[in-house]
């Protein structure tokens, strides 16, 4: 056990001395090299993104003059361009305001359901319950044409509403799995001792469920965020005009012109882009992890 | 994952809660609504139109009539049809292998004691968090036919002669597609593996280890046993997600080369929405629904199985 705990020092000074560790050479090509080789693939393309987004046009291409992989005299001029003779700000605002208002719809129609068919327990809970994890399954490539059909016949079609109540369609189903999951641990003696104190299920839910389950709402929104951040069919399909556009129908309908492909302000684009959803990630690694995987594993 | 009912239990919920048993329903009713509006309006409802679009000749800003299983007879002699059902299968076969084989490797790696577990845990999940879009347009700059950087690397190397020609060579294309959605599903498949070796019990490969089982073995005996149930559930998922994929090949190909990377999905949205037939639009997304139905049911297999375990398993 104890070379374990060295391997990382050793690793830092050379190749040097290694063969007394007859477990370190083995762990290096099991573990180590393919760890590293893992994280390079997984990395690479937003590596490749960033370094495109600032490099000046003169080296994009000119791989005999200037290394690809480096970037000599970093340039803001794809971004500035991006930023103000582009769409692009209003794409992202777009983005933010229909992802925030379908999440927030979403979490206030799945605490309901989630507590409807996890404690007031109505006849055929159960079935709902099966029936919320069969919707998580469908999915929106099956959805879009018949949706588009509905969209336009009730007269949102080409605006931002036409998103924000078809994303539900998808994150109500996930966000309901994962708060029934949430609530089932809570304990039924809290709700009793509530009842017995004459509170109603109003009462219970706003002031014992709610806050218990308050690590379930954070992982629930922070997916349903991302989810529909990165939400594609529908946008293209629904969305027409350039001014109600999300990020990722923005950049691909508009900035992608022609047979000359602007590298710099396409990947510009895409950096801003995945950049907002990352920050987040970032901060609620745990959270994302836990609802990931607790989708999964129930 | 059951919990006894309520009337199951009378210990449980007492003669408190039975007070409120006649507006149970009533309760219930009302806490669903908010819900059972979006799903039934948004999701049961189109996916019943789109069944019905798809015994009509819908067009957009035209009404269909009900033309019975013309549009099906049609996609029947339809070699394009066909060919996008050949390629969604190998696509989903071969990616969805592809998927399971290196997340599961990574999955191992990950579990053993790293420095920084922690960290690259969090790394490694990036590619499934930013908008496939996004980082598909970063492939579609990489498979980029004259300045690829792949091409310049390997020739830089001494490999290849040419750049290769990435995404207008079909089988070139088609490799290049599932490599691209590969790259955004391992991570997905990994750290959803992680989750289902974390809660394999140690003591269980400490008595495997004393019983002289080697590394080998006591994956093979062990590991890959205990973690059966997971897998079938992240692999349902990811057939599911695989089978139904439109947006990267929306980026990196739009079907072509001469088809030859056009799923079902994105079939469908060509034929329905840019082409103005909705009903065969419909009709080829509702030729997908056996697909997924199957799926969904090796999914629940797979739960029930793990129930079984859990219950057998002491």
């Amino acid at each position: 056990m104890n070379d374990r705990v060295a391997a990382p020092d050793s690793l830092r000074d050379d190749a040097e001395g290694m063969s007394y560790l007859s477990n370190l050479p083995r762990r290096i090509v099991m573990i180590y090299l393919p760890l590293a080789i893992f994280v390079f693939v997984l990395l690479f393309p937003f590596y490749w993104m960033a370094i495109t987004a600032v490099k000046p046009n003169s080296q994009l291409t000119d791989y005999e003059n200037y290394s690809p992989f480096w970037v000599v005299g970093p340039t803001l001029e794809h971004i500035k361009y991006l930023l103000f003779q582009t769409s692009y700000p209003g794409w992202l605002w777009n983005t933010i305001l229909v992802s925030v208002a379908s999440t927030f719809l979403s979490l206030f129609a799945s605490v309901f359901a989630a507590y409807a068919v996890e404690r007031v327990r109505f006849t055929g809970a159960r079935t709902t319950g099966l029936l919320i994890f069969l919707a998580y399954l469908v999915p929106p490539s099956i959805l879009f044409i018949p949706l588009a059909f509905i969209v336009f016949s009730i007269g949102i079609y080409d605006s931002r509403f036409a998103l924000i109540f078809t994303y539900p369609t998808f994150l109500i189903p996930f966000c309901t799995w994962l708060l029934m999951g949430y609530f089932r641990s809570i304990p039924y003696e809290l709700e009793e001792s509530a009842l017995v104190d004459g509170a109603t299920r109003w009462q219970i839910l706003r002031r014992i469920i709610l806050p218990l389950a308050v690590p379930g709402l954070i992982s629930a929104g922070i997916f349903a965020f991302t989810l529909s951040w990165n939400e594609f069919i529908y946008a293209l399909t629904f969305i027409q005009s350039s001014e109600n556009k999300t990020i990722p129908v923005g950049v691909l309908t508009e900035l992608v012109r022609g047979d000359i492909f602007e590298w710099g302000a396409l990947m510009a684009g895409a950096l801003f882009g995945s950049l907002p959803v990352v920050i987040l990630y970032s901060f609620f690694v745990d959270y994302y992890v836990s609802s990931m995987t607790g989708a999964v594993k129930e | 994952m059951s919990s006894p009912s309520i009337t199951g239990s009378p210990d449980r919920s007492g003669t408190l809660l039975l007070r409120f048993n006649n507006s149970r329903n009533a309760l219930g009713f009302v806490f669903m609504l908010p819900a059972a509006i979006f799903l039934l309006g948004f999701l049961t409802y189109p996916l019943g139109l789109g069944v019905w679009l798809g015994f009509t000749d819908t067009r957009i800003g035209r009404a269909g009539d009900f033309i019975g299983l013309q549009n099906y007879v049609y996609l029947m002699d339809d070699s394009v049809f066909w060919l996008s059902v050949f390629n969604t299968v190998v696509y989903t076969l071969v990616a969805s292998v592809l998927k399971f084989a290196l997340g599961l490797w990574l999955a191992l790696i990950l579990n053993e004691k790293l420095p920084f577990k922690s960290f690259f845990r969090a790394i490694v999940l990036l590619p499934w968090v930013v908008p496939t879009v996004l980082s598909a347009l970063a492939f579609w700059w990489i498979y980029d036919a004259q300045f690829s950087i792949l091409s310049w690397s390997l020739m830089k190397l001494g490999v290849i002669e040419q750049p290769i020609n990435f995404l207008g060579d079909p089988l070139n294309a088609r490799l290049s597609v599932i490599a691209a959605n590969v790259w955004r599903g391992i991570p997905f498949v990994a750290i959803s593996l992680l989750a289902g070796l974390q809660t394999i019990p140690v003591s269980l490969q400490e008595a495997a280890s004393l019983d002289g089982a080697t590394p080998w073995k006591r994956f093979r005996y062990v590991t890959l046993p205990m973690l059966t149930p997971i897998i079938a559930v992240v692999m349902t998922f990811s057939v599911l997600f695989t089978f139904t994929d439109f947006q990267l090949i929306y980026v990196l190909t739009k079907g072509g080369p001469v088809n030859a990377t056009h799923l079902m999905a994105t079939l469908s949205f060509q034929r329905g929405i840019p082409g103005g037939q909705l009903g065969e639009g419909a009709a080829i997304a509702v030729a997908m629904i056996p697909f997924l139905l199957a799926s969904i049911l090796f999914s629940f297999f797979g739960l029930q199985r793990r129930k079984w375990q859990q219950g057998g398993k002491d």
